[in-house]
């Protein structure tokens, strides 16, 4: 498959504006401003590009219901606060292929009617900040941003947010209450951010690898690329693979791979035996079937979620209470606060998984914890609490053996 | 440390953001990037300036990991124990570290020289076990490399 997303990765310079030009960066933009923004939409509509954050949201459809809200003043954010533990594909882009992230971001203000946006990176993301900054100023001393872009009347300037470490900023309601400078709890919804975003405008929250598909839409056409992979979501996927196995790494790969074939033709293979895998990172719930595809709907049907792709390995020589503690220990860290079912719940959770990890556990707790994970799936308001013990129960339905034995006899 | 040494940038912020909520974030990270923590001053300044109560500055600094009115060390060290690397052995890696500074995760070793913390994902998983020191990334960490970086930042 031709590499969209990482085909400048490796190149020489691939971060500087005239490496990125050179290789035809910015014609899509050009492409682009000669359209009519409502076109452009239709264009991303037509490609069937769903947001690769984690919550799979139609890319043409956010959009355009920003661009339909009737208020003057509007925006656009990118969200590139990447913190699923098993996630480090925006952080390839950022450092590797800035100019092509700001190039979508100018399509995406074109297309929603916006002149301002934002690119909210995490705050440990050091020199990918230093990158993004180098490439905003290289772009403006370029005209690909600022006042009149390309001689078009179209106006739009790109600002750089800092976050400051909380994994919850990621999520899309509290990056905009950070970025108004709260404390980052996530909102309860509707109003969508595409009706009342940051500052109560409407705002268009994408994330970095979604973006980075719009250049190529542009390009070659919205029908082009739903022909890509697998026609239930279509499109390149940058899969993150990480754990117990031989090369990790970022991998560019059309949607609807099996997992075996991810781990055996691209990560070498397990280190050890395979026991399970997560495919969306923490926030999922455990695989054992190698023969899963890895598109949105087939992982669903597995009864987990792609998430952002990122496939964390678990061999056998690993204690699946082990992977569930850490989970939730991340859980319980990261959780806002802000709703008691998940502050609450993620904290009762560490407590009777370090019973268990400690062969102190009892019995009638794993049915405990399998309801509070129905509980908080149901009434948590965000992704976070929703999916916080999703791993954990999947472990107790799937190995089950494992729990009994740590069981205080 | 002086209070001029943020001043300068914090009000070139708020030049820019405006005297408003949203420069609030953007001041103390840096006040916490330039003095390795947020001051009592550098609070009453912004309070004052961008008519935000104390609380609500309090909030913001609790909430977020980066950010601490606590002094650090000259040199933070971020562990990552999320999945990717506990399952590459960093509870190996903290338990060196913490053998070495003689310090516990959490806490700032006497000379301040040190403050060793266990942190969520730093999206080094491909390099676990990884750690950073300040806004230096150290991955694929073995026993020989922990023992060597403490040794030199020792010195």
């Amino acid at each position: 498959m031709e590499r969209i997303l990482t085909k400048n990765v490796g190149k020489p310079n691939s971060q500087d504006i005239e490496v990125y030009s050179g290789g035809g960066g910015y014609k899509a933009l050009e492409k682009a401003l000669g359209m009519k923004p409502e076109d452009v939409i239709a264009e991303v509509k037509k490609s069937k590009l769903v947001g690769r954050g984690g919550a799979a949201f139609p890319a043409g459809l956010k959009w355009e219901f920003t661009r339909r809200e009737s208020a003057e003043t509007k925006f656009i954010v990118c969200n590139a606060d990447e913190g699923e533990p098993g996630t480090f594909k925006d952080r390839g882009i950022l450092l590797n292929d800035p100019h092509l992230l700001l190039e979508a971001l100018v399509i995406g203000g074109y297309a929603i009617g916006t002149s301002k946006g934002f690119i909210y990176i995490r705050g440990e993301y050091y020199r990918e900040i230093e990158t993004v900054e180098k490439a905003v100023e290289q772009a403006k001393a370029k005209g690909y941003l600022g006042n009149n872009i390309l001689g078009s009347d179209f106006s739009f300037n790109v600002q750089l947010y800092k976050g400051a470490g909380a994994y919850v900023c990621g999520e899309e309601t509290a990056l905009l209450e950070s970025m108004e400078g709260s404390r980052g709890c996530p909102d309860c919804r509707p109003p969508f951010p595409a009706q009342s975003g940051f500052l109560g405008k409407p705002t268009a929250v994408n994330n970095v690898e979604t973006l980075c598909n719009i250049p190529a839409i542009m390009t070659n056409g919205g029908d082009w690329y739903s022909r890509i992979g697998s026609p239930d979501s279509p499109g390149p996927k940058l899969f993150c693979l990480s754990g117990q196995v031989n090369k990790p790494g970022v991998y560019e790969l059309p949607m609807g791979i099996t997992l075996r074939e991810l781990i055996e033709n691209h990560g070498e293979g397990v280190k050890g035996e395979f026991k399970a895998a997560l495919p969306g990172g923490v926030s999922s719930s455990l695989l054992t079937n190698l023969d899963t595809k890895l598109d949105y709907r087939s992982v669903a049907k597995a009864g987990s979620m792609l998430g952002s792709g990122a496939v964390i390995v678990i061999n056998k020589d690993t204690s699946i209470i082990d992977v569930a503690k850490n989970t939730i220990d991340f859980f319980a860290h990261e959780s806002c606060g802000k709703c008691s079912v998940c502050r609450e719940g993620t904290r009762r959770a560490r407590e009777i998984l370090t019973r268990f990890s400690n062969g102190g556990g009892k019995a009638e707790e794993l049915d405990l914890l399998l309801e509070l994970g129905e509980v908080m799936y149901d009434t948590a308001c965000c992704g976070l609490g929703q999916a916080a013990m999703n791993a954990t129960a999947s472990a107790i339905r799937l190995f089950g053996k494992e729990f009994e034995q740590k069981v205080r006899k | 440390m002086g209070i001029s040494v943020w001043r300068t940038k914090v009000d070139a912020i708020m030049e820019s953001c405006g005297k408003s909520k949203e420069a609030l974030l953007p001041c103390l990270e840096t006040v916490q990037e330039m003095c390795g923590y947020i001051p009592q001053e550098a609070i009453t300044y912004l309070r004052e300036n961008l008519d935000v109560p104390s609380i609500d500055i309090y909030g913001v600094i609790t909430f977020y990991g980066m950010l601490t009115t606590k002094e650090q060390g000259k040199y933070v060290i971020r562990i990552c124990d999320s999945l990717p690397c506990h399952l590459n052995k960093s509870d190996g890696v903290l338990g060196i570290i913490e053998n070495e500074l003689g310090i516990k995760a959490g806490e700032t070793s006497a000379e301040r020289r040190f403050t060793l913390e266990v942190v969520p994902c730093l999206g080094l998983c491909d390099k676990a076990p990884a750690m950073m020191i300040n806004d230096k990334i150290y991955e694929n960490l073995t026993d020989g490399s922990i023992k060597e970086v403490i040794a030199e930042l020792k010195r």
